[in-house]
């Protein structure tokens, strides 16, 4: 009952994060607002006894991609540029794509249900339960099955996403960015220097 | 006893939302933030006490420490306006 209410509660602190991303003008203000929307879901996966899932939500959504968003930052301006006109068509796809998933969520099993397919295999689900510590060597049941018995299907999307980075990179460049004249960071470059003299 | 510290927690979690979405200025938005992030992490630690796993609190740990480096990275944009500038970088020796 109170898990429920936790979940709950934090899911409906996932929109209103959402919505101030949205709505909010300063690109600064949504990056940081994302790492806390991906600190929040990690709470969640610990709330649902997901720990690892947690803990891959919280080192790489609210750890690296915060430092890339920002680093992305670098390259453009702090402010978001001002929309002249309003995209209704972008939203009626997003509408949609959202239903679809919500639409496609009904077919899911019940969360912790032991009546679900998956569960009404006669040996797997035990097997993985009793065997899996003796086999692997990992006591983590999920971990075990994704760092070893599903273990080419993981290495399949890291091969994924390394090809992704190399694209990225071989489109942005490697090489280094000429620094703008910035008066408001030559102000401070100059105020740390007369404090640095006094 | 531990339902009561679980609102609580909750119920300041909504407060500093309402200041990280509000708030006036950018430094309202990083200590709302911030502390928000805090909050997680107490809830994660509270959470495993209620539950009767202790053990949540190694991940709490964890959690704050991801948390913090964000912090330094925002903070580091902020000052400097880059992350890895070589001027700062002289400025340091």
């Amino acid at each position: 009952m109170t898990e429920q209410l936790v979940i709950m509660v934090l899911l409906s602190f996932l929109v209103v994060i959402a919505f101030g991303i949205i709505l909010l003008k300063d690109l600064l203000v949504a990056v940081i607002l994302s790492g806390i929307y991906s600190l929040t879901a990690a709470a969640i996966f610990v709330v649902m006894d997901a720990v690892d899932v947690a803990f891959t939500e919280a080192a790489v959504g609210a750890g690296v991609s915060t430092i890339f968003l920002l680093g992305a930052l670098t390259l453009t301006r702090r402010q978001q540029k001002q929309q002249k006109h309003n995209n209704y068509f972008a939203l009626l796809v997003v509408t949609l794509t959202g239903a679809l998933l919500i639409y496609g969520t009904l077919d899911l099993p019940g969360y912790g249900d032991g009546q679900s397919i998956a569960n009404q295999h006669p040996q797997l689900a035990q097997h993985f339960l009793q065997k899996s510590e003796d086999e692997i060597g990992i006591p983590n049941v999920v971990t075990s099955v994704l760092a070893s018995y599903r273990g080419y299907d993981t290495l399949g999307e890291t091969v994924v996403v390394f090809t992704a980075a190399i694209g990225v990179l071989s489109l942005l460049g490697l090489r280094r960015r000429k620094r703008e004249e910035d008066p408001e960071l030559d102000a401070k470059r100059q105020c740390r220097q007369q404090n640095e003299e006094v | 006893m531990l339902i009561v510290v679980i609102t609580a927690l909750l119920v300041s979690m909504v407060l500093i939302l309402v200041r990280s979405l509000l708030g006036p200025t950018i430094y309202d938005r990083l200590l709302a933030v911030n502390s928000f992030g805090t909050k997680v992490i107490l809830l994660i630690a509270v959470y495993g006490f209620f539950t009767g796993r202790p053990d949540f609190l190694d991940l709490a740990i964890v959690y704050a420490l991801i948390n913090f480096i964000g912090t330094i990275a925002v903070l580091k944009f902020f000052e400097y306006d880059d992350l890895g500038s070589v001027d700062y970088q002289e400025d340091d020796l």
